[in-house]
């Protein structure tokens, strides 16, 4: 770990200031990513600004009918809220099938979704990365590879983002708002949110340096019910083979509406918008959901040690479905 | 048979009920209140900190290394390379001459230009400050000759050679009668071939050392196992002798034999301080434990069961392919549980190794039965169900009635009382035999058991034992407490020897200056360290004993009777008594002291005449998603014939511990060698997964009643490990019933039943 600077921000404004005068200074919330990171020198800053404590820690009605979440809430206390629990059931889910109790007391919204991937090629400095440094190379295409993605890859990188959090934010189409040096503020929905590696996976988001998220708004909860579905290779604390993240609305024998979102397959949470085009107003029956789990992995592509997560993402999104109808 | 000292008056009226008692852990109160001082917590007057540099390549050497920037960061006191680190003998041959050396060698570091394995130590940053070091460590920069190593096992059997011996000095090969034609020739045959990964430790507290110089004494404080093997090896690596080395050790986070030996941070802890005059602290971070502290290497094992149709065993075989180091021999003792465990006219084991540029493996988690049962006793499954046969009926049938390679007696055996006691509890008669047959919802329901047998290993070791005035009793031996409950049972040990009360005990472990022992490890501390603090006891008592009859101030003076005892705090002779502090105050106002020993099992007559082990029956059930492929426990049960129980309460945490491994090893832990670099690719606990709470079940534990006299003075066999041997089977085999699909590759993750799972209509 490299010796740093340390300050506390007064004001989002003040913060996102702080991190822009410095191209080599970040935010810090909980830190419970951050710090691992630096550690083990994969992240290097030289200045932190801590965010923690700025009054970004409220989950408020919208106007809309919606919430609006503070960017320092903590895992903990959003899975907790009475408002999330009944009105978006799928995020309180997500967010306690992820991480341990502890991790969650500590970590934040905006930390959560700006986590970065478990790929222990990039938690290994002597190991080439293409994300850890541009043009190194990927040492996970043809190394071990049982976590990576099969969805929106690259040759320069097939990691996956790990969080559960974002991947039901996904589903509920949730948006992002951010503060910038400058005191602008701008909203960019969660779908635009995360970027595919391309050529670039350095390159995670569209925050530009400064930026800093204020806030994650949930727009009115969609009708039908909510599952987050979450497949892992132990009880709890792993991170998902798998998850799903579906809201089926019906109507009679049919399915009105559906939302489907993926984790563990991609360097995003992935929307499976073919898959929900194709069961509005289909029969909610095994067939449907099976076309569509078929569909959602179309183009899927495994790379060795992860080929198991095609079928497995199948199976999981289907039965996923099938229980959203069971009971909605 | 063990040492023990025989008198005509010999005290042996001393039951005072507290062997046997479930009674908390002594040490519990100072752990809860953080108050139990570990290795790296200690303080001294200005202590350095170390942080050590591994290296980026596997194989290959050091063509550069420049620590100019490093030697000039702020707080930096000492760099550390292999060019100027004091002078240490160099590694030596791949095998020792005998198996006591494999513990007492030098193992330098920072000694050689070569870089043999993957994050070997290149460097030693020691600094003001922990911080200062590791940022310090940062700014070295090294450049590699970087050499194509061999990573690659199941590419390399052709290679494979067979060892002198395996670990623990066992004969690498055994041959009975003829298994090959009798193999031939039986009408039934099990040929499967299994493969268990890389695995490691990882106790919670990683290897810390603070070493500190006076003069040319040195003083070690550290997470050790064994005390003496730490001494010895760290004498050997510094040349010093070994009574200028003192190690201190009460309290360990966890050992699960990567701790019998030292490592990296000892020696370099040992050397730095030794530059700088000052105490130095190292600590290896959980990362660098992958590559630094042992691990269980990858095997492959086929094993091959002829049975007549009655299900009688005609020939057995086992054979085991194991990775191992390139420069440092390890051969698990992973047949060898099988020279033992079942009747066979025919028989074969043989262990083969194929050297890999890896670091040494080291003793886990029951070495040997941990990865040899996991095979044998699915194959043993797999042969149940081609023959139509219950499994445990199975096993019954082949039952021996003398050790079935060494033809001597058993001591005790109660595997099949084990068995049939867990078939009732577990209500086994409700198991479908057909596999894929039991569904709950959309989970598929199994049920699976398997045998386990460790052998009851005895080391030689010394414990002291002290009264004073007040009657106040003090036992000292250099046996360490790893989280097993050594502490406890050694406290009853002392407690009913002397007929005093818990509260009136004190033991003092895990200090090299209190007489040896063979520690932790091999399920052989209560066992050895016990029975030598009983004899201790019983040497005591005759010590009192003869004050007390004929000093002028006994009250006791003249007391003939042979029958005397130690019970309530009272000595008893004939019809006579007195308060044992009254009485020590009356005769020996200075108190009284004396010792114990016992001498190694393998030597003893008792060891030659009998087969000693420990049995027990594992149970368990398991629910696999059929959708999903998620394997889940849902209960566990283990029935354990392992001697005399000597504290219910700590002897049951050990096989639940050891449970809890069997999942693993079932489920989940594995560690992967990248056969391109070298490196274990999820060095860290986040990608190599243990089991947590949510993966461990109701856990049912039940100890027969049992006394094995052949084994020691009160009659105990090792138990640790047992809880291990064979439960991971029981899991497998649970799997298999519960889904039809039968998984050779360990660990049993869900991508490997999914393809033959049955998509079922919503």
């Amino acid at each position: 770990m490299q010796s740093f600077t340390y300050e506390r921000a007064a004001s989002a404004e003040q913060a996102a200031a702080a991190v822009a005068d410095r191209p080599d200074a970040k935010f810090i919330s909980g830190g419970t990513n951050l710090l691992d990171l630096m550690k083990l020198e994969i992240e290097r800053p030289a200045h932190l600004v801590d965010v923690s404590r700025l009054p970004l820690n409220r989950i408020e009605e919208t106007a809309e009918g919606g919430l609006r979440i503070g960017a320092q809430v903590r895992n903990s206390d959003l899975a907790a809220d009475q408002r999330v629990r009944s009105r978006y059931p799928m995020l309180s889910q997500a967010l306690l099938a992820g991480a341990s109790g502890q991790i969650r007391n500590k970590a934040s919204t905006s930390g959560n979704l700006l986590q970065r991937t478990r790929c222990p090629y990039f938690y290994d400095r002597n190991m080439p990365c293409n994300k850890r440094e541009p043009g190194a190379g990927c040492a996970a295409f043809q190394g071990f590879n049982r976590m990576h993605a099969v969805l929106g890859a690259s040759e320069a990188c097939i990691a996956v983002h790990p969080s559960d959090m974002a991947v039901a934010m996904s589903g509920l189409d949730a948006r992002i708002e951010t503060i910038s040096p400058g005191g602008e503020t701008r909203t960019i929905p969660i779908g635009d949110f995360h970027r595919l590696p391309g050529a670039m996976p350095h390159v995670e988001t569209v925050l530009g340096h400064g930026e800093m998220i204020a806030a994650v708004t949930l727009p009115l909860p969609p009708p039908g019910r909510q599952v987050y579905r979450k497949v892992r290779d132990r009880a709890s604390y792993a991170f998902a083979l798998v998850s799903v993240a579906a809201i089926v609305e019906k109507s009679g024998d049919r399915v009105q509406s559906a939302r489907i979102a993926m984790g563990g397959v991609a360097a995003k949470p992935w929307r499976a918008t073919e898959a929900e085009r194709m069961l509005a107003g289909a029969a909610a029956s095994n067939g449907a959901f099976t076309d569509a789990a078929e569909a959602a992995l179309d183009g899927a592509i495994g790379h060795g040690g992860n080929d198991f997560k095609i079928p497995l993402a199948k199976r999981t999104m289907r039965h996923t479905l099938a229980a959203a109808v069971e009971s909605a | 048979m063990t040492e023990t000292k025989t008198s005509e008056n010999r005290p042996t009226e001393t039951r005072n009920g507290v062997i046997g008692r479930p009674i908390d852990r002594i040490d519990a109160p100072l752990k809860v209140r953080g108050d139990a001082t570990y290795a790296y917590e200690n303080a001294l007057d200005g202590t350095a900190y170390g942080y050590i540099l591994g290296a980026a390549v596997a194989k290959g050497r050091i063509a550069e290394i420049d620590t100019d920037e490093a030697e000039g960061a702020p707080a930096v006191l000492l760099v550390m390379t292999h060019r100027n680190a004091p002078a240490q003998p160099d590694f030596g041959p791949a095998v020792t001459p005998t198996v006591r050396e494999v513990f007492t060698r030098a193992r330098p570091v920072l000694n050689s230009e070569r870089v043999r394995y993957y994050d070997e130590p290149v460097a030693l940053v020691v600094a003001e400050t922990f911080e200062a070091a590791r940022a310090a460590a940062g700014l070295i920069r090294v450049r590699y000759d970087e050499e194509p190593g061999l990573y690659d096992l199941p590419a390399r059997v052709a290679d494979a050679y067979a060892p002198k011996r395996t670990n623990a000095g066992f004969e690498t090969d055994s041959v009975v009668g003829d298994f090959e034609s009798a193999f031939a020739a039986a009408p039934v045959k099990i040929d499967a071939t299994y493969r268990t990964p890389f695995e490691h430790h990882n106790p919670m507290e990683p290897h810390a050392t603070l070493a500190a110089w006076s003069g040319n004494e040195l003083t070690i404080h550290t997470s050790a196992q064994t005390l003496a093997n730490f001494r010895a090896g760290v004498a050997s690596t510094l040349r010093i002798p070994p009574e200028r080395v003192r190690i201190v050790s009460p309290f360990i986070g966890g050992g699960f034999g990567s701790k019998l030996i030292a490592h990296a941070d000892t020696i370099l802890a040992a050397l730095a301080a030794q530059v700088l005059q000052r105490p130095v602290k190292i600590a290896l971070t959980r990362q660098q434990m992958f590559a630094n502290a042992g691990h269980r290497a990858e095997m492959i094992q086929q094993v091959r069961l002829g049975a007549d149709t009655d299900g009688r065993l005609n020939g057995i075989a086992h054979d085991v392919w194991s990775a191992t180091s390139s420069f440092e021999e390890y051969c698990e003792q992973t047949a060898v549980f099988a020279r033992s465990l079942y009747a066979a006219p025919n028989r074969l084991t043989r262990h083969r190794l194929v050297p890999l540029d890896i670091n040494r493996g080291e003793w886990m988690r029951s070495p040997g039965e941990a990865p040899g049962m996991l095979a044998f006793e699915c194959a043993m499954d797999e042969l149940a169900e081609r023959l139509g046969l219950d499994p445990i009926e199975l096993r019954i049938r082949n039952e021996p009635t003398r050790d079935p390679e060494r033809g001597v007696p058993f001591s005790t055996r109660n595997l099949v009382a084990c068995m049939e006691d867990g078939a009732r509890r577990f209500g086994w008669e409700r198991r479908n035999p057909t596999p894929g047959r039991t569904r709950e919802g959309r989970k598929l329901i199994g049920h699976g058991m398997a045998a386990a047998i460790r052998p009851n290993y005895i080391g030689a070791a010394t414990a002291r034992v002290a009264i004073d005035r007040d009657g106040r009793v003090t036992a000292r031996l250099d046996m360490t407490d790893i989280g097993t409950g050594s502490y406890t049972i050694l406290t009853q040990i002392a407690a009913e020897g002397l007929g005093v009360p818990i509260s009136s005990v004190k033991v003092e472990l895990g200090d090299s200056r209190f007489p040896r022992t063979a520690g932790s490890g091999g399920s052989w501390g209560a066992a050895s360290a016990g029975s030598a603090l009983h004899n201790a006891c019983n040497a005591l008592k005759e010590r009192i004993l003869e004050a007390a009859r004929s000093s002028e101030a006994s009250p006791l003076r003249g007391a003939n009777a042979t029958e005397a005892s130690f019970a309530d705090s009272e000595v008893r002779v004939g019809q006579r008594s007195a308060s044992l502090a009254d009485l020590i105050r009356r005769i020996a106002p200075d108190g009284f002291e004396a010792e114990g020993s016992v001498a190694a099992g393998a030597a003893t007559e008792s060891y030659k005449a009998y087969s000693q082990h420990s049995y027990g029956a594992h149970f368990a059930e398991v629910a696999v998603d059929c959708d999903t492929g998620e394997i889940r426990m849902r209960r566990m049960l283990a029935v354990m014939g392992a001697g005399r129980i000597l504290n219910v309460k700590t002897a049951r945490s050990q096989i639940i511990g050891g449970m809890t491994w069997g999942i693993g090893a079932a489920l989940m832990e594995q560690t992967v060698l990248d056969p391109r670099h070298g490196h274990f690719v999820n060095h860290d606990l986040a990608e190599y997964h243990v089991p947590i709470n949510g993966d461990v079940p109701e856990m049912e534990v039940v100890f027969l009643e049992e006394h094995d006299d052949k084994a020691n003075p009160f009659g105990a066999k090792g138990l640790g490990e047992l809880g291990v041997c064979g439960a991971g089977a029981a899991v497998a085999n649970a799997i298999y019933n519960a889904t039809g699909v039968r998984v050779r590759e360990f660990p049993i993750t869900l991508d490997k039943v999914l393809p033959a799972l049955p998509v079922i209509a919503i």
